[in-house]
């Protein structure tokens, strides 16, 4: 090869799209190979659902009442849960430093990383809660509205979650610092995700609260990965 | 155009906006020990008591300044972060990490005296109304501000990452707002509100103008003492600071 | 060609060093030495554009480049101290992932060849976690060929390696130098390429 080969080389790939199925793929690899840790994430969202009626007992009304306010708040404790795995990771082994100097744009690996988490950690979490919304009391047509409003609701989770994730990387006593910083985050999408069943209890259409999820939704698929950029890029200074 | 952009930057770097803010201290301070006498000889004194609910209500003229404050302050805050990111500049961001403190007490003394008044005024020290479950989620946002600058050992990342943090919460405190509030009508929740209260007599208005003055000044002298603090703290090996010492404030 | 004017870095509240500045040349290597916590990692780091300078600023081919500008991240190739490998990840993956990350197509032969002139033809399809420090570090070391950036970046890069990693690292180098590549090297050790220029700046 000479100078003039090397300077022609062919332009690095540099799209958006291929960012994101860049990290995609691998992280749905990755996550492949370590099944069992996300089993067990899975099963802390089942077992702090059961701590709520051994706390307040196994009467079916106040179950009824309360089960979609649990269901909701396990889903943010169990989302917060797995956030650190989304960057820790990378952050540790140098990989995070290879991604923010690669060609493709950082939001677009971002979204990636992103999607592929929530799939790993937060789509099992829907599937799951028909099963424990049945353990509540709830009826059809309340599982149908929970399981839709945390079907749109967390994946706004995992977004806005990563923009913590990615600002406490490296900092000691990371853990309940996240839930400090992310926690006040989530309570609009908590509001809204229980309130929907509530409201579809009162009579109502909760079409209002779920559309205010999938609003909440499409705004941070847009806004969140680029904050997550410019925090990963201040983590990594 | 560039002498009007020097004017500003002059006093932009922290070894000269160090004795800017060391004169200024006194004049606010002054102005706000000024203001709280007849603010508060107005309120305590002069107001008459409310029709329905007495004496009792007199601490709005504590809760309301301090509830203003606290939401003000967050605003502020999110001004100097959205500078300090952009222009990459030392001061702004310790112009952040100076503001936080006094928020974070204005959000409490928020939450406390509403929680005062509540008891007399409606029978509980909590009532889950929108306003001071906001303020909550409100006082939550400012402790992890300080909770995160505190646990990153770099300062300038401390800076930076805390700043995005800021621009992230001011994005969504509408957003809780508008969410708690709609949470709150749902459930039927505390029918008497805060700002319903009150019909404003003329006095009382005025009261309240001046504490919430009063407090604003307030806030300035401590956040430019504070920053002062901020600014020894991490540039107190340069050569300027170590000429203080000769130097009177 | 890369150009530092007059950069300073600081770790926590100290200063690690000021007044560096450099000039690299097509076909130049530069070599920075110093005792441990004198900064050749924060020095590399900048001159990738992972982290910015606290003063000073850094000029590819004339334009002034601020951390992580995108003209920077299309030219150069850094290997810092962490490998970057995931455990989870066979050799071969692990190779195929880091050059394609980097927008390079990762066809099996190139990266079989690859990892065979690294000697680790037969640990192509075993997990990164079964391998040694030293094959981890040629795993990573392997995509040098396989991504045509100008601009190499490479810290410690002999750490861990055996004599026959040691020659296989000069002689790539020197043949990224002959047409007319650069390289930035932090090494405590001694390491002279085989042909280009090379440049040696020693922090305090």
């Amino acid at each position: 090869m000479n100078e003039a080969t090397l300077r022609a080389a062919p332009l690095a790939d540099d799209s958006a799209w291929g960012g994101v199925s860049w990290a995609l793929a691998r992280d749905l690899k990755l996550a492949l190979r370590s099944r069992a840790e996300l089993g067990v994430q899975l099963l802390f969202y089942v077992i702090v659902v059961t701590l709520f009626p051994l706390g307040i007992g196994p009467d079916p009304a106040t179950l009824r009442a309360l089960g979609p306010g649990v269901l909701w708040v396990a889903a943010l404790l169990a989302s917060l849960l797995a956030l650190p795995r989304l960057f820790a990771a990378d952050f540790a082994d140098g990989a995070l430093e290879q991604i923010a100097l690669s060609p493709y744009p950082l939001p677009a690996l971002v979204s990636g990383k992103i999607l592929a988490h929530w799939l790993a950690t937060g789509a099992p979490l829907v599937a799951l809660s028909p099963l424990l919304a049945l353990q509540f009391g709830l009826e059809g047509g309340e599982i149908g509205v929970l399981v839709t409003g945390l079907l749109l609701g967390t994946p706004t989770l995992s977004l806005l979650g990563a923009i913590g994730a990615a600002l406490t990387l490296g900092v000691r006593g990371s853990g309940a610092l996240l839930a400090l910083l992310i926690l006040p985050l989530y309570v609009p999408i908590l509001i809204f995700g229980a309130g929907a069943v509530e409201s579809l209890r009162a009579g109502l259409v909760p079409g209002a609260q779920l559309s205010i999820l999938a609003a909440a939704l499409l705004a941070a698929i847009v806004g969140a990965p680029l904050a997550c950029a410019a925090s990963v890029h201040i983590a990594l200074d | 155009m560039s002498s009007s952009t020097v004017n500003w930057f002059r006093y932009s770097s922290p070894a000269s906006f160090f004795p800017l803010a060391g004169k200024l201290v006194p004049w606010f301070a002054a102005a706000a020990a000024l203001l709280t006498v007849p603010g508060l000889w107005l309120g305590l004194v002069v107001a008459p008591p409310d029709a329905q609910q007495g004496e009792a209500y007199r601490i709005i003229f504590i809760h309301v300044p301090a509830a203003w404050m606290s939401m003000f302050i967050y605003l502020v805050m999110a001004f100097w972060s959205a500078l300090a990111l952009m222009f990459n500049t030392r001061l702004s961001a310790m112009m952040v990490q100076a503001l936080a403190p006094t928020g974070a007490l204005f959000t409490f003394i928020a939450l406390v005296s509403g929680s005062l008044w509540g008891r007399p005024a409606w029978g509980t020290y909590w009532a889950w109304d929108a306003r001071m479950t906001s303020e909550l989620i409100l006082l939550f946002l400012y402790f992890g501000y300080l909770a995160l600058h505190a646990a990153i050992a770099d300062s300038r990342r401390a800076d930076r990452a805390s700043a995005v943090l800021v621009l992230v919460g001011v994005v969504n405190v509408p957003i809780i707002y508008f969410s708690v509030k709609w949470w709150n009508t749902l459930h039927q929740g505390a029918t008497v509100s805060m700002t319903a209260a009150p019909k404003m007599a003329a006095v009382m208005l005025t009261a309240m103008l001046i504490m919430t003055l009063a407090a604003w000044f307030y806030a300035v002298a401590v956040t430019l003492l504070r920053v002062q603090a901020i600014i020894l703290e991490r540039e107190g090996r340069a050569a300027w600071a170590g000429n203080l010492a000769g130097a009177t404030r | 060609m890369l150009v530092a004017e007059d950069l300073a870095a600081q770790r926590g509240n100290a200063l690690l060093f000021e007044g560096v500045q450099f000039s690299l040349r097509p076909g130049a290597a530069m070599f920075v030495s110093g005792p441990n916590g004198s900064g050749k990692t924060t020095l590399l780091r900048i001159a990738a554009g992972l982290t910015r300078a606290l003063r000073g600023r850094l000029v590819w081919d004339g334009s002034a480049v601020d951390p992580f500008a995108s003209i920077l991240r299309a030219v150069t190739l850094f290997i810092g101290h962490a490998t970057a490998l995931k455990d989870e990840l066979t050799a071969e993956e692990n190779l195929a992932s880091l050059v394609s990350l980097h927008g390079a197509p990762a066809e099996a032969e190139s990266l079989s060849a690859a990892l065979s002139e690294w000697s680790l033809a037969r640990q192509r399809r075993l997990p990164a976690r079964a391998l040694s420090q030293g094959q981890r570090r040629r795993v990573a070391l392997a995509r040098l060929r396989l991504l045509a950036r100008p601009l190499w970046i490479l810290d410690e890069p002999l750490t861990a390696l055996d004599a026959a990693g040691v020659a296989a690292l000069r002689e790539v180098v020197g043949e990224h130098l002959a047409s007319g590549g650069m390289a930035v090297i932090a090494t405590h050790q001694e390491f002279a390429p085989v042909g280009g220029t090379s440049l040696s700046l020693r922090l305090q």
